[in-house]
């Protein structure tokens, strides 16, 4: 598979408007893909359902997948990052992880 | 393609499967109630129950429908002889429906052996009995269909989940009746579906559930969403939400129920299934049968269960079909699921095409196909307590 043209398959956007891309095969640290006609090296891994900024995002910016919001930016997102519960947000309830205590979200 | 036959019931619904449920009443009775399933070993006799010792309205009720659901064909309730439960209301319900049924209190049954052995003479005879009802041609307009996602990730909602959709849309396109549910994990959504309502009302109605639902969660610390969701790519509830709303497919909302309510005809609904009022009895549904249990309390004939991370659950009573959205995790558990939504991810089928292919096996199951969870022997089923006021008036503008 050609691994740089903008056909990956590997990275999808749902929605026009969308600012992030959805993995839908494996990619390995340092890989290089093609995002918006960048060809550019992913830092790190991504799985399948996993989810890479399709542009810069400015913190609180609104995170959309599918057309709609999903959450807010926490920090500034460079192009090509993996987007999940280190750098977004939840605008309704926040996401808990196995050491969650109860009542402390 | 061959007509459906369905076990005509004196309410006038009809069922794809003819099961005797084995009901304990507290779970004192549990372990009689077990050994009475363990020791018919047939597919058609199920165990299911209720484990508290206090009375509550909800519990009552959804024992109710599901003693009296079209695929139950007749039921023995066993109580230990003391318990809350009201043993004589829903005996006398399941009788009303014309049903076979009996109750067997431990108590002055002479204890575990002597209930045990009463218990099972009674199943086996029963079964026996009313495996030779004569059945009748079905049509899809007769059809309850629910849906749920379990173990979501983030493929659940571009390729399980508005695949389930399509097959929906074309249901309910049939006259059929399809449910989704859990306001919980519709949180972000509803705007629009306030907009897919069939009137304003309805609509105000949906969006006031949904931010009953955002309350209910904040107050018990937290939302639903588990840390697997998040292994699979999901960030925050609002994205599984719009992952999960794709199930409902695009057909119009023509009403919004609570657990225990028939829909009155054809068409979608959703179901709030989160408690009203003060919390009082912990989560609105501890794990994903609740919810499915719910939604066959509703007169669901069958549940198609989407996931992403690979859930193995099925159900008592309603045949379960899983749909796994994620090609990995399809690779490792191909043997519990139906259909491979995961060719979607891969480029590899449409989303027209997998619709298709649940809508098929939809019918294929309601014509008697074992399901795999079936095949496998799931027949998991939990029901805890919770509180509910009635649905206002605008939650079913057509009835």
């Amino acid at each position: 598979m050609n691994t740089t043209t903008a056909q990956d398959k590997r990275l999808i956007a749902l929605s026009d408007e969308d600012n992030v891309l959805i993995c839908c095969r494996p990619i390995k640290a340092n890989e290089v893909v093609m995002i918006n006609g960048t060809e550019m090296q992913l830092s790190t891994a991504i799985g399948v359902g996993h989810k890479v900024a399709r542009q810069a995002i400015t913190k609180g910016e609104k995170i959309v997948r599918c057309g709609m919001p999903i959450g807010s930016a926490t920090v500034e997102i460079a192009l090509g990052q993996h987007v999940h519960m280190h750098n977004i947000k939840s605008d309704y309830m926040p996401s808990h992880d196995r050491h969650a205590v109860q009542g402390k979200i | 393609m061959t007509e459906i036959l369905g076990y005509p019931r004196e309410d006038g619904r009809k069922g794809i499967r003819n099961v005797v449920v084995v009901a304990y009443l507290v779970e004192c009775a549990h372990h009689v109630a077990r050994r009475i399933v363990e020791g018919a070993n047939h597919t058609d006799i199920q165990l299911i129950g209720f484990p508290g010792c206090f009375p509550n309205d909800y519990a009552l009720k959804l024992m109710k429908r599901l003693c009296t659901h079209p695929n139950v064909g007749a039921a023995l309730l066993v109580s230990l002889g003391c318990e809350g439960f009201n043993r004589n209301t829903l005996h006398e319900e399941i009788d009303g429906s014309g049903r076979p049924v009996k109750t067997l209190v431990i108590q002055k049954a002479g204890g575990t052996r002597s209930s045990i052995d009463q218990g099972l003479d009674w199943v086996l005879s029963t079964q026996a009995q009313i495996a030779t009802q004569p059945q009748v041609p079905m049509g899809i307009n007769e059809l309850i269909v629910a849906t749920i996602c379990g173990g979501s990730d983030g493929t659940s909602g571009i390729s399980a989940n508005p695949a389930v959709g399509r097959s929906f849309d074309k249901l309910v396109d049939q006259g059929a009746t399809c449910i989704f549910e859990e306001t919980g994990e519709l949180i972000g959504c509803e705007h629009i579906m306030a907009e897919r309502s069939i009137t304003p009302e309805l609509g105000a109605e949906i969006q006031a559930s949904v931010n009953k639902a955002e309350r209910y969660y904040s107050k018990m610390g937290y939302g639903s969403f588990a840390p697997g969701n998040a292994d699979g790519g999901l960030t925050t509830i609002e994205e599984k939400s719009i992952g999960a709303y794709m199930k409902s497919g695009s057909a119009q909302i023509s009403g919004m129920i609570k657990p225990g309510d028939i829909p009155p005809n054809g068409g979608l609904y959703l179901m709030d299934v989160v408690p009203d009022g003060e919390p009082t009895f912990g989560f609105p549904n501890i794990s994903d049968n609740a919810e499915i249990v719910e939604m066959i309390a509703s007169g669901a004939h069958i549940t198609l269960f989407t996931t992403g991370r690979g859930s193995v659950v099925g159900s008592a009573i309603s045949p379960v079909i899983k749909i796994c959205s994620n090609p990995e995790t399809f690779a490792q558990l191909s043997d519990d699921m139906d259909i491979n939504a995961g060719k979607i991810i891969l480029g590899e089928a449409s989303l027209d095409e997998v619709g298709e292919e649940i809508y098929q096996k939809t019918i294929a199951v309601s014509r008697g196909q074992a399901s795999l969870s079936e095949t496998l022997g799931h027949q998991e089923f939990i029901l805890t307590y919770k509180k509910f006021d009635a649905i206002g008036p605008a939650c079913l503008p057509s009835h």
